[in-house]
């Protein structure tokens, strides 16, 4: 065990887990045959879609570019290897709702080539504007994999105002059965250090902590060497106790630094910038070698599997064929997730492929629910559970009376849904489904609220551009009319004085004429 | 292929309602079993009636609230409900007292707000002072306390006396408690001294109830360890009455009693781990718990010293249940990324 004299600080609530993380660590990660199709997914980040370029039929290198990023909350998508493409259409994915989404069909050729689909490389990154280094992060389609999968390019960009002086790597991987992160550190740990460097060389913070719970010895050895071997006395890893959930960011961030990312707004507030140690490894591959980000370790594990362990996953791949290559099923493979336990969602379909946000796949038999839930007798274990500090039976009474007035008072939106409370809650209470209910119904509200009030602001314009209207030509009429009014009163009066003028002037010329002529007969 | 689906987080703990209930009667147990070598007969009638009334009610309620009676009876909220009411009421109370007691605690303090979770007031604690003013001869006539009771009082004479309410021969049983002595005596001006020089005072005073309250100590410490109960409402409502107690002692110890005798009288311990507790009815933020309970230690000396009954432990409860909304609100804990809060 490494011995480190940091400080750490101690974070509220959290629970001791039982950790399941053994049967998945007993060998080494290994690669499996590519899938007979592939299934890829456009939206494997948090953010905005990205436009497809790909046609069916075509041809497709590895890394090749299928669908192009058409905002800074976006990213590109590529294809996982060679092959040809056979659909664009809506297929199942990993979501909560179990709704289909637009996905890239691959039908691969089997020989993985590159073609000239690779981008550019950096291997000397020390001497590039870190500018052009994020653009390659983002067309790279790099996001974070510790599970958010928000684009990593995005959390890159420090803003002069915010400087960044930690970087932290999170390797705490605090859910049961989970050991992606483990293994990756154990066996790709050179790697990952190489990415801090790169993202050290982008951030410039002062340090960089890799924060890995003391569960995990192996990993922090291998870390340590690794660093050793990179000489940087700027990196450090940092054994953290073993305590769900000390891997969600906020709770990591400050267990390592002390410091609290503000309610509401982001890490970097605080001068903190916290990554995946896998992040970091395809950071190291988008940079360093141009390799997009195609695959990840993924812990495939639970009793529904009959040999768990650690793959590394071509993004695309379905279930059933990872699953195939882990022993195959077993009869308690009754319920299959995404993630752990606490956290993880269920996944609908055995066709659902793998994304960025798969650091799991857990196939158990864990039985339904099937205590009733009992009323709340607000016993406070929730509070004491909770790693933010919140009051879970008030928002449970909240949500459940549709008080999202209250609820927001209470901090609904700083919990991070790790599911602490409803671990302990004697009554067994679903609380976490009542918080996204509640979280839900505030943010329809607050679209709502946005679209009326654009919708209020594009009525009130329309109505003042009437107007104007309506008054631009009232006032062009009466222009007009006063026009017309000087040429009836003045014009009219003018001209018939000019007429009688006229034939006043001929009068008299005749009359002179005449007068004229008698004078001269 | 089309799978078996449940929202995260699909792992549970152990915990859960009944278990927690029933280790709340395991310990309540040791107090009970010393009333019962006190009072024998008397306190063995006054448990089970109020069990049986307590299940029967809460049975009838469900079914008549249409809700699922097996979990719900099977809770054991209604049996502590019965079991702490049954300590608290003199033993050999009349079977009509207890049976309105439950009434009230029952079916007006709990399913009349919507059953288990959603009574604002302790259910226990209503049934007890509904009748402690309704009955208050009934309710604050204890008998003499007597070791191993059963040799002085046969099971036909206890049966009588709760049933038929003949009462032959019992004058020479019944006495005050310690309490009530105290109350009375101050009344007719007599010092603290000569008071306890009259009867049996003190733990080894020959105070039957002193013991007791230990009893319920013993037990109330084995839930904190347990974790069945946090620490905060216990120690902030000990700490709330003995804390007034020693400022009013020091001021004139022949006029108050020493906090030692409030700590150790009455029902301080049984409402310090076992009803100021329930978690229902009591705040539930950790400061919350605090503030509520260090109310009823004052409200609990208050009414003793200067109110118009012996015991204030149930009108104290009650009192800051009404409060708890209050205190809640004001005492949320401070939330990561957040400033600090009002009290919290």
């Amino acid at each position: 065990m490494i011995q480190t004299l940091r400080k750490l600080w101690r974070n509220p609530g959290g629970l001791h887990l039982d950790e399941n993380k053994d049967v998945s660590t007993q060998c080494p990660s290994r690669q499996i045959p590519l899938a007979a199709q592939l299934v890829i997914p456009l939206l494997q980040h948090a953010g905005d879609k990205p436009k497809v370029v790909a046609n069916v039929g075509a041809y497709v290198y590895k890394g090749q570019t299928l669908a192009v990023a058409q905002s800074n909350n976006s990213v590109n998508v590529h294809a996982t290897t060679s092959g040809t493409i056979s659909a664009i259409e809506p297929r199942p994915v990993a979501h909560p709702s179990g709704l289909h989404d637009l996905c890239v069909v691959l039908i691969p050729d089997g020989k993985d080539d590159w073609g000239d689909a690779r981008l550019p490389t950096y291997p000397n990154y020390t001497e590039i504007d870190p500018a052009i280094l994020r653009q390659q992060v983002k067309a790279a389609g790099v996001v974070g994999m510790g599970g958010a999968v928000f684009p990593s390019a995005v959390k890159l960009n420090v803003r002069p105002d915010k400087p960044i002086r930690t970087l932290i790597l999170n390797g705490a991987e605090c859910e049961p059965y989970i050991t992606c992160d483990d293994m990756l550190m154990r066996e790709q740990a050179a790697e990952i250090v190489a990415g801090a460097q790169v993202m050290m060389h982008i951030v410039k913070p002062q340090e960089c902590l890799i924060g890995v719970e003391d569960n995990k010895p192996l990993a922090i050895a291998a870390m340590q060497a690794a660093i050793t071997a990179a000489q940087d006395s700027r990196i450090q890893v940092v054994a953290v106790p073993t305590i769900y959930p000390s891997g969600g960011a906020k709770q990591l961030t400050f267990i390592l630094t002390g410091k609290e990312v503000p309610s509401g707004g982001r890490s970097s507030d605080i001068g903190v910038l916290c990554n995946n140690v896998a992040t970091a490894r395809a950071i190291y591959h988008a940079v360093v070698h141009g390799e997009p980000s195609l695959s990840r370790y993924v812990t495939v594990t639970g009793n529904g599997i009959a040999q768990p362990c650690n793959l590394e996953i071509p993004f695309g791949t379905p279930i059933s064929h990872v699953a195939a290559h882990a022993g195959g099923t077993t009869p308690q493979a009754k319920r299959w997730r995404m993630g752990g336990p606490m956290m993880g969602i269920t996944l609908h379909d055995a066709a659902t492929p793998v994304v960025k946000a798969m650091n799991c796949l857990l196939v158990n038999d864990e039985l339904e629910n099937t205590q009733p839930a009992m009323p709340c007798i607000r016993c406070g274990r929730c509070t004491d559970a909770c790693p933010t500090s919140l009051l879970p039976q008030q928002l449970y009474w909240f949500a459940r009376a549709k008080e999202f007035d209250k609820a927001k008072t209470h901090h609904l939106s700083d919990c991070i849904e790790c599911g602490c409370c409803e671990y302990v809650c004697p009554s067994h209470i679903p609380l976490v489904d009542y918080y996204r209910f509640a979280k839900a119904e505030i943010r329809t509200e607050r679209e709502a609220k946005v679209k009326a009030d654009l919708a209020r602001e594009r009525h009130e314009f329309h109505q003042e551009r009437l107007e104007r209207a309506k008054r631009e030509k009232a006032e062009k009429l009466a222009k007009h009319k006063e026009q017309a009014q000087t040429n009836t009163d003045d014009g009219k009066k003018a001209a018939i004085q000019a007429a009688l003028e006229r034939a006043k002037a001929k009068k008299a010329e005749a009359a002179a004429s005449t007068t004229s002529g008698d004078t001269a007969a | 292929m089309i799978f078996n689906k449940r929202t995260s987080p699909v792992a549970t703990g152990k915990a859960d309602v009944s278990t927690l209930m029933q280790q709340v009667l395991y310990a309540l147990i040791p107090g009970t079993l010393l009333l019962v070598w006190f009072f024998g007969w008397g306190m063995i009638t006054n448990w089970v009636l109020a069990i049986g009334f307590a299940l029967l009610f809460e049975a009838i309620m469900l079914k008549l609230r249409q809700r699922p009676i097996e979990p719900f009876l099977m809770d054991y909220s209604a049996v502590l409900t019965a079991w702490l009411l049954a300590v608290a009421m003199p033993a050999f109370s009349p079977w009509w007292l207890i049976a309105v007691a439950m009434l009230f605690a029952i079916v007006i303090a709990k399913h009349l707000y919507g059953g288990l979770g959603y009574n604002p007031f302790n259910p226990a604690m209503v049934g007890y002072a509904a009748m402690l003013v309704s009955y208050p001869v009934q309710m604050t006539i204890w008998p003499e306390p007597v070791h191993f009771s059963f040799a002085h009082i046969g099971a036909d004479q206890a049966f009588q006396k709760v049933f038929w309410g003949i009462n032959t021969g019992w004058d020479a049983l019944s006495g005050a408690t310690p309490l009530d002595a105290v109350k009375v005596n101050l009344g007719l001006h007599k010092t603290l001294e000569e008071i306890y020089a009259s009867g049996h005072f003190g733990l080894f005073g020959g105070d039957a109830w002193a013991w007791i309250n230990l009893a319920w100590l013993a037990g109330g410490l084995w839930m904190i360890q347990r974790k069945v109960i946090s620490w905060h409402i216990p120690v902030a409502l000990l700490a709330g009455l003995g804390g007034i107690a020693t400022i009013f002692w020091l001021v004139n110890p022949q006029l108050y009693a020493s906090p030692l005798f409030h700590l150790l009288g009455g029902a301080a311990m049984l409402g310090a781990f076992f009803i100021a507790t329930d978690p229902v009815s009591a705040s539930t933020t950790p400061m919350g718990k605090l503030i509520y309970a260090a109310g009823i230690g004052l409200f609990t000396y208050i009414i003793r010293t200067w109110g118009g009954y012996p015991d204030a432990i149930a009108f104290a409860v009650l009192i800051m249940n009404m409060a708890v909304p209050l205190i809640d609100y004001y005492t949320q804990p401070r939330v990561y990324g957040t400033k600090r809060g009002w009290l919290g």
